[in-house]
């Protein structure tokens, strides 16, 4: 079997690990990154289509602390303050440090790089690339970047399996090149788990295909705890009818931010209002509040024809549509859709998630040897989190894994342990011999499993959910770990074998659902993006964070205070 | 009112390829991908292709061949009359519709031949 070494192993070549590898490779070590799809292309980053917020403050009126306050009062009381501070602190730099890589920032007419305004932030400080370019041109450069760095190898299309532990220490990985199904063993002196997020787990998302929950579920299962699980994220305005391809679904937040686009229920009537929340003609509400209200609108029988809120634009004059949207206008055409003549349909769809692996502001987990960074990380956001933190995020949170994870690597041997490899190599086995023997003939089951996750974490674990259909969820979901996961027919080869690569996804998919669920129920109250339909009010009781962690084969539960600064604690101008 | 579509599709390996039809419960405006997502989710799921971002086109992973002419699997419509979908015809069929399209300087096959 083949095998490689390295000082630090990356999973996940978004912008996190992406920027953990340059970081990483820059302070001497000899780093592997790899991806289960293309380097730099199958996760959230190159989607991203908005903004990134930091506090260049180039007008005088901004500071990372003005950027702070912002950040904690989305993450209503949750957010682990070391890492927002972190998050906010060096966003600046990060974006600058891209501007010198070239990534076009787009520009005012003094030359600065030009900041807008966006829901949540008191001042405009979201920087962007035209049109709607922010993520591919992210990506494109940080993967010439990559390439051009030395002492990063890259691997695109291999699946890491399992993070190996020996003596509690994180001393590598197993993982699976998916076109041949060869299998390689990774030693590394430090791990840094930047796989992305989860929300491929809900039915309505705005997720890649590799966006199933692999970052949390390896972690765990290596040891790591996770936190605020029950804080997956749902953007009230994507995409729904009519189809629209060719764009991200999450594309119209921007345009209704520039241009006022309308917001109305089945009866054409505006109704953010009417639940108290203050949008009137600035668009302020924040994402948890604007979801809320769509979703109680439908409850209500005044949703659109598909199910969500009308989209309208229709009160804009034409020539400034065409200048807000530039070329968007003739994609937009291509898809039928005229916006001096018809509202669109939006609803709130999975689009991130603010829980993830816990870290400390070194980016190291309670394992020793394993950091994570990017959307796979928990805590900064708390339990809601702002437009256009993320990206920064798994900037910042990757370029600090990457450093201290050298630093870390630097002063050690390295070590490889077989025998801590072989029950990982062992399930592969099992799963290959149980694919090889099986029939060649069309079986759809296991993609119905992945659909009745997706639907069941929709209906009984997303916008609205009570004990009740939590409990419901969290008991069809351990049954499909123990039985449904051990006879789901596979089929045989060796060649991109999607039977087998689905059993491993959902795998980590069912095991992160049952996170998302059980933390869902013990968080007896509704606060930012977990809203509760038998606990409709916050509680002060639950001002702490959640812990996960594995013990066996059982999930368990705790919780801690919430990491609190002095800084946070400054009056800001 | 269930309409559907036909979409034929070239699978098989390097040492045996064949063609199988699908009836696709069509609506309207759906994308090729759509439909290669439905048969993976509700027909058949050996089915392979290689795709990423779903609606962004941005990932630029998904290019297969529809009805004789290399597209995006996930900006081609699919049509009522129906469409053939093949794998390109430049790169080495993997499975399918996936060919060896993964960049020649970061696979595993050149990682390993430069490890030392
Ligand atoms: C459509 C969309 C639009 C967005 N717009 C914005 C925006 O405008 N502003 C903003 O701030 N944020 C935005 N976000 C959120 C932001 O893009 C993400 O949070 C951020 O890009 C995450 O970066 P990452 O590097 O952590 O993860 P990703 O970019 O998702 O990268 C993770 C990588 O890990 C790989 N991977 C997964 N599992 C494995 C495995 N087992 N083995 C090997 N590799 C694996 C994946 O293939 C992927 O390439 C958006 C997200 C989406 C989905
Ligand atoms: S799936 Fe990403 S471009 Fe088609």
């Amino acid at each position: 079997m083949p095998h490689l070494d390295a000082d630090v192993l990356v999973i996940g070549a978004g912008a996190a690990g992406m920027y953990a590898a340059i970081a990483a490779a820059n302070a001497g070590a000899d780093v592997l990154l790899v991806d289960k799809s293309i380097v730099g292309r199958g996760g959230a980053t190159i989607m991203a289509q908005m903004t990134v917020a930091a506090a260049l403050n180039q007008d005088g009126d901004d500071g990372w602390l003005k950027h702070h306050r912002d950040t904690l009062k989305a993450g209503r009381g949750l957010c682990n303050e070391e890492l927002s501070e972190i998050l906010c602190k060096e966003a600046p730099d990060r974006i600058r440090e891209l501007d010198a890589w070239k990534v076009g920032w787009a520009r005012r007419e003094d030359g600065k790089i030009n900041g807008v305004m966006a829901p949540g932030h008191s001042v405009p400080r979201c920087v962007y690339v035209d049109f709607l370019n922010t993520g591919p041109a992210v990506a494109r450069t940080m993967r010439v970047k990559v390439s051009r760095t030395k002492g990063v190898r890259r691997v695109s299309g291999l699946s890491v399996r399992e993070i190996v532990v020996h003596e509690g220490r994180a001393i590598g990985a197993v993982a699976v090149n998916v076109d041949d199904g060869q299998v390689v063993t990774i030693a590394a002196k430090a791990v840094v788990m930047a796989a992305g997020g989860l929300t491929k787990l809900f039915r309505r998302n705005s997720a890649s295909a590799n966006m199933g929950g692999d970052a949390y579920a390896i972690a765990l299962r290596a040891g790591a705890s996770l936190l605020d699980m029950e804080f997956p994220q749902f953007f009230p305005i994507g995409h729904l009818a009519p189809r629209l391809v060719g764009m991200d679904p999450i594309m119209w937040d921007p345009f209704r931010y520039k241009l006022g686009g309308r917001l109305l229920n089945g009866n054409m009537d505006e109704f953010l209002e009417n639940y108290g929340f203050s949008d009137g003609g600035k668009y302020t509400a924040t994402r948890d509040e604007t979801a809320y209200a769509i979703v109680r609108e439908n409850e209500a029988g005044r949703g659109s024809p598909a199910g969500g809120a009308y989209l309208s634009f229709t009160h804009v004059p034409e020539a400034e549509l065409r200048r807000a949207f530039g070329p968007v206008i003739d994609l937009l055409a291509e898809n039928g859709i005229d916006l001096t003549q018809n509202a669109v349909e939006v609803a709130p769809i999975a689009h991130y998630h603010m829980g993830g692996i816990r870290v400390d502001g070194e980016m190291a987990t309670d394992v020793p040897g394993l950091y994570a960074a990017g959307e796979a990380v928990g805590g900064a956001n708390g339990a809601n989190r702002l437009s256009g933190n993320a990206i920064p995020e798994a900037f910042v949170f990757g370029e600090r894994a990457g450093r201290f994870a050298a630093a870390m690597a630097a002063g050690r041997a390295l070590v490889w342990e077989e025998a801590a490899a072989a029950p990982a190599l062992a399930l592969i086995g099992e799963i290959d011999a149980r694919a090889e023997a099986g029939g060649t003939g069309p079986t759809a089951t296991i993609g119905e499993l992945w659909f009745e996750v997706q639907e069941m974490m929709w209906e009984k674990v997303g916008l609205m959910r009570d004990e009740a259909s939590l409990t419901a969820a969290l008991e069809r979901l351990r049954e499909i770990r123990t039985n449904d996961l051990a006879t789901v027919p596979l089929s045989p080869g060796h060649a991109h074998n999607t039977t087998v690569e689905d059993w491993f996804d959902l795998r980590n998919a069912v095991e992160v659902a049952e996170c998302i669920a059980l933390a869902a129920l013990n968080r007896r109250e509704s606060r930012g993006a977990h809203q509760r339909l038998d606990y409709t009010a916050t509680d002060p009781e639950f001002d702490r964070n959640q812990v996960l962690r594995l013990s066996g084969t059982e999930i368990v539960a705790d919780w801690v205070p919430v990491v609190h600064t002095d800084t946070s604690l400054e009056e800001v101008a | 009112m269930s309409a559907t579509a036909k979409l034929s599709v070239k699978r098989g390996t390097p040492e045996h390829t064949y063609d199988e039809e699908f009836d696709i419960p069509y609506s309207e405006g759906m994308s090729i991908l759509d439909a290669l997502m439905w048969i993976h989710a509700h027909a058949d799921s050996t089915l392979a292709v290689r795709y990423s971002c779903i609606n962004a086109n941005a990932c630029k992973e998904c290019s297969v061949m529809v009805n004789g002419k290399v597209t995006y699997a996930c900006t081609a419509r699919l049509s009522r009359e129906g469409d053939r979908v093949e794998p390109l015809p430049t790169k080495t069929l993997v499975r399918d519709l996936v060919t060896d399209t993964l960049p020649a300087k970061e696979t595993l096959a050149s990682v390993l031949a430069g490890s030392r």
